[in-house]
């Protein structure tokens, strides 16, 4: 089971983000999925600057792969994610099918995100087709559907790398509407990049204190941080073939280390509650509601 | 510009047809379709009827098969295609890859439309579904500023489709996971989102709490309205600040938008509700279509007349209207 390092889903400062990477190459984690997904006003490194973190990451050994906005709507971000795709160096993670056209149309490799929808056979195999050599299934599939699903592939001879969301607050949805700018009173146009000042994003809870989802920008997140590592071995079985961690602001090299020794059968506890800033979950790969956690994870 | 009425089953749809659409659209019976909630929708036979009265009315006939099949579901996906087919229906409302791949090879005489749920936002993602299953038209998710369908109509390979009235999504349609979440309950695979099952309504010392799956959405006072419980228009508390921190309980009105969307080229303007009555259809599209043949009869002198809005507001969530991400500052 290889490890991959998701991109960067929070706005940090240059400096944080610089030590954050410089961090990750001493880490076991094989591949590092790097560039802005939700925000395009989010802009601590430009997109050269980005590629030159690629450059050092791949030259300690990493996989290099950049990731493209997630909701793309102004040309600007469009014209962003065409030359994204046309980097002529790294792998690109398509994150919705106008980036999956333009790779599909240069005929490049490429990764599909989560958020592509691929809950099937046949749309596995229509991306296949054009280019898709790694996918990352829906973040809300259960165990059972995933099991269907990667069985049926094999059957069927469609066979990819599948890489899993195991480890961090987990992407719901994104939106035009920017909650945090909002939060504080600023129209999105001048929201002067607000956001910086929540490293993990805004904690969104219930009128009784019940952590129920994080405020992210235009994205919203889980409150609860999803933690699949005690499902290791069954998400090996099943054919799962990387597990993505999410990046967070503090201790994550811990978590790295504990998922690498976990499944390389060189320690047995799963536990990261030390590490994290929000109760854990599990309830998508269980079939229940996402917030919810197996009784004894 | 051509108006686009929900159908939620046969008593709807004749009122639909009758107040003046020009297509009405609806689901069958099953997890298919994105409005899958209990008594609603149809089955071969009122399907059957509804396909007969509303074609002998010219009225075009759409079927929205707009769910994303898991293995398990995949052949009742397959059937829910063929059935439309064999009923003579204008168009299939699409979303999953595999779903549309097969209504193309199996079904290439039958119309092809982009659902909202497969969250087509740029051009460059409209022409991915034009080169692969010859889609003719897409709806656009509702997070697009004016001025971007605007840019949009410029650039897309196929027909441009809106919302212009009914129940807001705030997230992007086909990418929203938070009822999924909270309920276990799902838009994409499901067809729903905060589900009446898991609503609880708790009378308390505090006003009468609304409980999705146990968990708290929102809390009324004595005497305060209180609308249906989706997830996304709770009151919330955020840094010791409670409100409504995604949206309030509002409702999508772009009558006043409407020279301008037919100005830039949009298609068809959609209205939402197949979840609601027979009254909500009859009104709400009554008022659409006057309003529609005045913009076309003097672009320039229309105006949305003040009884229109406040029969829209009237049929809305909490009797308030807004233009939603149309309007930058709503963004």
């Amino acid at each position: 089971m290889r490890l991959s390092l998701g991109p960067l889903l929070y706005p940090w400062s240059r400096e944080a983000i610089e030590a954050f990477y410089a961090e990750r190459v001493a880490d076991p984690v094989d591949i590092v999925y790097l560039g802005e997904t939700v925000c395009a006003k989010r802009r601590s490194l430009a997109p050269d600057e980005w590629l030159a973190l690629g450059r050092e990451l791949a030259a300690a050994g990493k996989q290099v792969v950049l990731s493209t906005l997630a909701l793309v709507q102004a040309g600007s971000e469009l014209s962003t994610v065409r030359r994204l795709c046309r980097n002529g160096e790294f792998l690109v993670e398509a994150n919705d099918m106008g980036a999956v056209r333009l790779l599909a149309e240069e005929g490049l490799p490429f990764v599909g995100g989560a958020s592509l929808n691929l809950y099937n056979v046949a749309a596995l195999r229509l991306l296949r087709d054009r280019g898709m050599v790694r996918w990352l299934p829906p973040l809300e599939l259960s165990r059972e559907s995933l099991g269907d699903l990667l069985g049926e592939a094999r059957r069927a001879g469609v066979v990819l790398e599948t890489e899993l969301f195991a480890f961090g607050r987990i992407p719901l949805a994104c939106s035009a509407r920017c909650f945090t700018a909002r939060h504080v009173g600023r129209p999105k146009d001048r929201c002067a990049i607000v956001c910086e000042d929540y490293p993990e994003g805004l904690p969104m809870a219930s009128q009784e204190g019940e952590p129920l989802f994080t405020l992210n920008g235009v994205q919203t997140q889980s409150g609860a941080v999803q933690h699949l590592l005690p499902y290791g071995r069954e998400l090996a079985d099943l054919g799962v073939t990387t597990l993505r961690l999410s990046p967070q602001p503090e201790h994550l090299g811990a978590v790295i280390d504990r998922y690498r020794a976990v499944l390389d059968g060189a320690s047995d506890s799963t536990d990261v509650t030390a590490w994290v800033s929000a109760p854990v979950c599990d309830g998508f790969f269980r079939g229940a509601p996402g917030m919810a956690v197996a009784p004894n994870a | 510009m051509k108006l686009v009425c929900p159908a939620g089953n046969l008593p709807m749809l004749k009122a639909a047809v009758g107040a003046g659409a020009d297509a009405v659209y609806l689901g069958f019976r099953d997890d298919t379709n994105a409005r899958h909630f209990a008594g609603l929708n149809f089955n071969d036979g009122s399907a059957r009827k509804a396909v007969a009265h509303a074609h002998e009315r010219g009225c075009e006939v759409y079927v929205a098969i707009n769910t994303y099949p898991r293995p398990a579901g995949w052949r009742r996906w397959q059937r829910a295609v063929d059935t439309a087919a064999e009923l003579g229906v204008d168009a299939l409302i699409l979303a999953d890859l595999g779903v549309l791949d097969y209504a193309a090879r199996k079904h290439p005489g039958v119309r092809r439309h982009l659902s909202v749920q497969g969250s087509a936002t740029n051009s460059e993602a409209l022409r991915f579904y034009a080169d692969n299953f010859g889609v003719e038209r897409a709806v656009l998710p509702r997070v697009l500023s004016l001025a971007q369908v605007e840019r949009l109509c410029e650039d897309s390979p196929m027909a441009l489709e809106v919302f212009g009235f009914g129940s807001l999504c705030v997230m992007v349609e086909g990418r929203c996971l938070l009822s999924a979440y909270t309920t276990g309950e799902s838009p994409n695979t499901e067809g729903a989102c905060s589900p009446a099952q898991a609503v609880r309504w708790v009378e308390s010392d505090a006003g009468t709490e609304v409980r999705l799956n146990d968990v708290l959405i929102d809390r009324f006072g004595p005497g305060e309205s209180a609308g249906y419980p989706v997830v996304c228009k709770g009151r919330f508390t955020v840094n010791n600040a409670t409100y409504h921190a995604l949206e309030e309980p509002t409702s999508l009105n772009t009558l006043a938008l409407l020279p301008a969307l037919a100005g830039a080229g949009v298609a068809a303007v959609k209205l939402e509700g197949r979840q609601r009555s027979v009254a909500y259809v009859d009104k709400a599209v009554r008022v659409w279509r006057e309003a529609l043949d005045s913009c076309h009869r003097d672009p320039t002198a229309y105006r949305p007349r003040g009884e229109w809005m406040a029969a829209l507001a009237g049929l809305s969530e909490g009797a308030q209207t807004t233009l939603g991400a149309y309007d930058r500052p709503w963004q």
